[in-house]
């Protein structure tokens, strides 16, 4: 479990989140909605580390996260998978030795057993015959599912991912969506998803925090977001016409 | 000139962080061979181009201003040999690779930093300074001396080049101006300035790579900066060098 309490960060003097307070549950698919700028990847890189926050605390289980010197945030870490927005797969490798990468640091398997799971990551992310291929050479799509597939390489016990979806068509989105939710369940991994996708909000959203202006102002998941009478959600999920005549017919 | 401060605070920060003991030497030494192809073998065919052409108009220019009578032509030798190593073969190659190298360097580390490549290795807990910053550094610190030795002899011989085409000397006297009052101290003078210009290549365009933003004209923009900063720090060094060892 992520426990984040009375989170702030903020930039040259400027807040940019303001008293977050939440929960992440392991084996749940837990959904960070808002418009581009409220601060959802801010929170996503504060809860990494890869941000310090001016005040507040982000707790591991029981382990404070926030409060741990460089030297054991990085052991912990390798508890940690994240998937980038733009995938973040590294040019000098391929397919393959991305997803060896963190086992060379990080275990003493041979290069069979480092192979072998690999190939299992990239089966379980439903991608095979691309090992040998550079990540210029494959589609968006395949290169989330490689990023997916290097994330759960060390069956890792949080995963992150910031806009999975962004630059996917509709259908591919919804395939990395379930994908991200089968592989939360099957590991009990606590899975923090960053999106402003309601594609993604309306397939895996068990539960959402909805940020706006750096606030928390919403929590729920994606039956109640229909009923919500937040104002500000409102204008975010009800954006297009489409939605706003939806939600009219109820 | 808080800036300044700032920008060397930053760079000592960073120096801290990539001369920590890599986390597995096997892949340190990988990395090490892939740079070293990279940095090294990369430039030998420009700075042999560079040595050749230099080393014989070294030799011309020298030939025609030693014409009078009263000097030796042996001298013509002993000039180029003096020119080359002392200066042409650390500083000069050294400017030109901080052209070459450093832009390569930074443009490389720049572009993982904005495709959050180094995020990714930071957020795994690897070291993404050690990883990739260290073998850069000892590459080019290990390896360019050896280039300015290449970059000597290589100078020597389009010396011996021009000469035997133009005939300006003999290839007998210019021989014997190379071993006149040969100090191989100079040698080691000159290998040793092109280490610490290569340390100052390699980790100053490290350092802006690694702190790269803005997309792709940042890239640029802080690439041209580390070719700049570099080339004169170069300039700096290659002073106090020699005021320290000649």
């Amino acid at each position: 479990m992520i426990k984040v309490q009375n989170l702030y960060k903020e930039f040259d003097g400027r807040n940019v989140l303001n008293n977050i307070n939440i929960e992440f549950k392991p084996g749940e698919c837990s959904l960070i909605i808002g418009a581009s700028g409220s601060g959802k990847t801010v929170l996503l890189k504060n809860l990494v580390g890869l941000y310090e926050p001016e005040k507040g605390d982000i707790w591991y289980d029981n382990n404070n996260f926030t409060r741990m010197p460089l030297s054991q945030k990085k052991i912990f870490r390798k508890e940690m998978g994240m998937l980038f927005q733009q995938s973040a797969l590294f040019d000098f490798a391929t397919v393959e030795e991305n997803i060896i990468f963190p086992m060379n640091f990080f275990t003493d398997w041979s290069l069979e057993e480092k192979l072998e799971r690999a190939n299992f990551c990239l089966k379980r992310v439903n991608l095979e015959n691309a090992n040998k291929l550079y990540p210029s050479q494959i589609s968006g799509g395949m290169q989330k599912r490689v990023g997916i597939a290097r994330a759960i390489a060390l069956n890792p016990k949080y995963l992150f991912c910031d806009e999975p979806n962004s630059g996917l068509d509709p259908t591919t989105s919804i395939v990395i969506d379930h994908l991200i939710k089968e592989i939360t369940q099957e590991y009990n991994i606590t899975t923090v998803i960053n999106t402003h996708d309601m594609n993604s909000v309306m397939e895996i959203g068990e539960h959402i925090g909805f940020i706006h202006k750096g606030e928390l102002i919403w929590q729920g998941n994606n039956k109640e977001i229909m009923d919500s009478e937040c104002q500000p959600l409102n204008d975010f999920v009800f954006a297009n016409n489409l939605a706003r005549q939806l939600k009219k017919r109820g | 000139m808080k800036k300044l401060f700032d920008i060397a605070g930053d760079y000592f920060l960073l120096m801290l962080r990539v001369f920590r003991k890599p986390e597995k030497w096997s892949i340190f030494w990988k990395q090490f061979w892939t740079e070293s192809n990279k940095l090294v073998i990369d430039s030998l065919v420009i700075v042999s181009i560079i040595s050749l052409s230099v080393g014989a108009v070294i030799v011309i220019q020298t030939a025609s201003n030693l014409e009078s009578p009263f000097i030796p032509k042996l001298y013509v030798g002993v000039m180029a040999r003096e020119s080359l190593v002392l200066e042409f073969c650390s500083t000069m190659i050294a400017l030109m690779l901080a052209g070459k190298i450093g832009s390569n360097i930074s443009s490389e580390i720049g572009s993982m930093r904005i495709t959050e490549q180094i995020d990714a290795m930071e957020i795994m807990g690897v070291n993404s300074a050690n990883f990739l910053i260290l073998p850069k550094i000892c590459v080019a610190t290990f390896f360019g001396p050896f280039l300015m030795l290449m970059s000597f002899f290589i100078g020597l011989i389009g010396g011996g080049l021009i000469i035997s085409v133009t005939g300006i000397i003999t290839l007998a006297q210019y021989v014997e101006g190379l071993r006149f009052a040969f100090k191989a101290y100079y040698i080691f003078y000159s290998m040793f300035k092109m280490g610490v210009f290569c340390f100052i290549i390699a980790s100053i365009s490290s350092y802006f790579g690694y702190n790269a933003k803005g997309g792709s004209l940042g890239v640029g923009k802080f690439s041209t900066q580390a070719i700049v900063i570099s080339s004169t720090l170069i300039l700096i060094f290659d002073l106090i060098l020699t005021k320290l060892l000649l």
